[in-house]
């Protein structure tokens, strides 16, 4: 046997000794096999379980209570006003890079003439990234982004101001809803790449407690919910 | 038993202590604990009514993962196989090292990028690498203050605790070069402005990043970090090779059970509801990322811990690393995290030490609590921390570890306790006669073999009766 054969055999065989437990006892397979295939849920906070327009409060406060700045839009053409007064808001160049999302893509960007669209994964030299959200939780006011060129990880952690637009009937209860969704679209068992729960911009507390917000990723995170 | 990375406690904690209460820098950045996370915590528990109930499910769920671990390894191993990744089994320190570093030179490594890891300092892995001619790079901004300053953490989640923002600038100032050296760094911003400017450089150039995880998931084969920096994410995503640094006990089956244990994480630790990222890694890029590292590799590390699963530690295995104990322990909080002499400080740190070095390597740390019962209290999964310290203490009794006189002295109580006629007689006869020597003002100067409380201290004496004459008396009255 191999080497690496050996350690993973002598961990697998010292568990199993630890635990009393013989190899292919089908009843202890039973267990592991029906918890994988059957992920019961646990407790979910009552929170959570709100009608439509209070969840979409929760889901705000949250985020605004983690240093988020969040839009409400009615239409797509708020949705494109809303980012660039953002961004001048903020002193940035009128200018975004985003992924090939089809959404964000035919956002009718001629509302605000002038912007500037780069395409594909952030290399830290863009100031500003934008991602749609594949779903969020409002219990916590948690975004969720998963990986792809249709929203390349890196737009969520290079450019110092990071955008993320989230549709209203994206937006569900909790983390188990969350994980439900992912089932649908990657199938039981699987998941791409990268899953990212975001709830704020990147900050750190490490020196004497004291929060600064923008430590190695974005400095601002500005969240537009269209819908 | 694991062998004896450099983290094993080394010096006396007597002495470290004794260091550490005169030290006014450390006192003054230990209240940050006491002033910031203990109420932070509270405010978030009750927030969640359901706090409680998570605290059994997760309990339970660590317990169901631990007695099926074998077969929840192999269920993990599997999925990330799948997803194009490779697990790696390190039954100790040095072999975790040498996978690691094999990986690393595979890779062509020159510079590495690392997430915060308690496992990485565990099994010394930083020097390991440096060795070997290769440059690792702390990303978290504690992490990369104490690898300048070449020091340890002192807090599991908050590694730089113990320092304040004068001694950070002074370090800033003599390790980050090229910039000019009368540059203001008075504030917390400030620092934390030139450390991302810093980092970045080591993020974009770096070939291989090694975080840890605070979870794996069985289900899916995934690894899960925890952060609010986003430096985790910048270093599992940027490099062209990931390596997740993980102990065993970090199993949970499903994204469910992860979601009931994060749901306490974060709280316990920080106050937060949820921290800033909370990110799932599945395996490498798939084929059309435009981003992501092309190669996965999970390093599954045991150290001891197989040898805890069963026996009386066993259930030390559920700790997620909150810090919580550490932030409600009254002795964390007078001498902080080195006075322990190891990589894990405080209750959590009393116990899991002796498990990985040996109660002869770490003897002293059950021994530094007053069993208070604190950290039981606020332990997310509900470890009986004192009790394990407890057993520590037992067997280190039953080794033969502590001095001649503590051994007699404890000898001596227990053959008294277990006879209650001789104890009450004995008892009854020597109150009386305290009580006496003490004279008027009821306080001794100096006591033979307690010279360690009189040299700083008078000694109350008793008052002249026992409890339980006292009592006896009281209840005949009307």
């Amino acid at each position: 046997m191999s080497q690496a054969g050996q350690h993973r055999q002598s961990i697998l065989s010292a568990v199993r000794t630890a635990l009393g437990a013989r190899l292919g006892d089908p009843a202890r397979d039973a267990a592991v096999t029906e918890r994988l295939r059957g992920h019961p849920r646990g407790t979910v906070p009552a929170r959570a379980h709100q009608d439509e327009p209070a969840l979409l409060d929760l889901f705000q406060s949250m985020l605004e209570s983690q240093g988020t700045e969040v839009t409400r839009a009615t239409t797509p053409e708020e949705a494109v006003q809303a980012i660039a007064a953002d961004l001048r808001l903020h002193h940035l160049p009128l200018a975004l890079r985003l992924g090939e999302d089809e959404v964000l893509r035919t956002l009718p960007w001629g509302a605000t003439p002038g912007i500037k669209l780069c395409f594909g994964a952030a290399d830290g030299d863009d100031r500003a990234g934008l991602s749609r959200a594949v779903a969020a939780a409002a219990e916590t006011g948690t975004l969720v982004l998963v990986s792809g060129p249709d929203n390349p990880t890196t737009l969520a952690f290079l450019p110092e101001s990071h955008k993320v637009l989230i549709h209203r009937v994206d937006i569900v209860p909790c983390y188990e809803d969350v994980f439900d969704r992912l089932r649908a679209i990657y199938g039981e068992g699987g998941l791409p790449r990268t899953v990212n729960l975001i709830s704020g911009p990147s900050r750190t507390a490490d020196i004497e407690q004291t929060i600064v917000r923008g430590a190695h990723g974005p400095k601002r995170l500005h969240v537009v919910i269209l819908g | 038993m694991a062998d004896a990375a450099k983290a094993a406690p080394t010096h006396s904690f007597s002495e470290a202590a004794a260091q550490a209460l005169a030290d006014q820098d450390l006192q003054r950045a230990l209240l940050n604990v006491k002033r910031g996370f203990i109420a932070k915590r509270a405010k978030a528990r009750d927030k969640l009514p359901e706090f409680a109930r998570l605290r059994d499910e997760a309990k339970a769920i660590k317990d169901h993962t631990l007695s099926y671990l074998d077969l929840y390894l192999e269920a993990y191993e599997r999925k990330v196989i799948e997803s194009g990744g490779e697990v790696h089994f390190a039954p100790t320190a040095k072999d975790a090292r040498d996978i690691v570093l094999r990986l690393c030179r595979d890779a062509g490594a020159r510079l590495v990028t690392k997430g915060k890891s308690m496992v990485s300092e565990e099994i010394g892995l930083d020097d390991h690498l440096e060795a070997a001619g290769i440059e690792v790079a702390e990303t978290d901004l504690g992490e990369h203050i104490l690898q300048i300053r070449g020091d340890t953490p002192s807090h599991i989640i908050a590694p730089v605790i113990h320092l304040n923002k004068e001694t950070i600038a002074a370090d800033f100032i003599r390790d980050h070069d090229g910039l000019p050296p009368g540059r203001s760094l008075d504030t917390v911003p400030d620092l934390v402005a030139e450390a991302r400017a810093v980092l970045r450089e080591k993020f974009l150039g770096a070939d291989v990043g090694i975080t840890g995880a605070n979870l794996l998931i069985a289900e899916t084969g995934s690894s899960v970090i925890v952060t609010n920096e986003g430096n985790g994410d910048l270093t599992e995503t940027l490099p062209a090779t990931h390596i997740v640094l993980a102990s065993i006990e970090k199993l949970v089956p499903t994204l469910e059970d992860a979601a009931t244990v994060l749901r306490l994480l974060a709280r316990s630790a920080t106050g937060q509801e949820i921290t800033t990222y909370t990110t799932f890694a599945t395996g490498p890029a798939r084929a059309d990322d435009p981003d992501g590292p092309r190669a996965y590799h999970v390093v599954l590390l045991d150290n001891g811990r197989s040898g805890m699963l069963g026996n009386e530690f066993h259930d030390m295995l559920r700790c997620i690393r909150c810090g919580a104990c550490l932030n409600h322990c009254p002795v964390y909080g007078a001498i902080g995290g080195h006075a322990y002499g190891s990589v894990y400080p405080g209750p959590m740190g009393a116990v899991l030490t002796p498990a990985l070095y040996g109660i002869d390597q770490a003897r002293d740390l059950p021994n530094a609590s007053s069993f208070c019962g604190r950290c039981e209290e606020v332990c997310p999964m509900a470890i009986p921390l004192p009790a394990l310290m407890r057993k520590w203490r037992e067997r280190d009794f039953d080794r033969g570890n502590p001095p001649f006189r503590q051994r007699l002295a404890l000898k001596s109580w227990a053959f008294l306790a277990k006879r209650p006629r001789l104890y009450h007689a004995l008892s009854g006869f020597v109150m009386p006669v305290l009580a006496r020597l003490a004279g008027a003002d009821g306080r001794f100067r100096h006591f033979p073999l307690a010279e360690a409380w009189t040299g700083t201290r008078d000694l109350p004496a008793p008052e002249g009766e026992t409890f339980q004459a006292r009592y006896r008396k009281s209840r005949v009255k009307p």
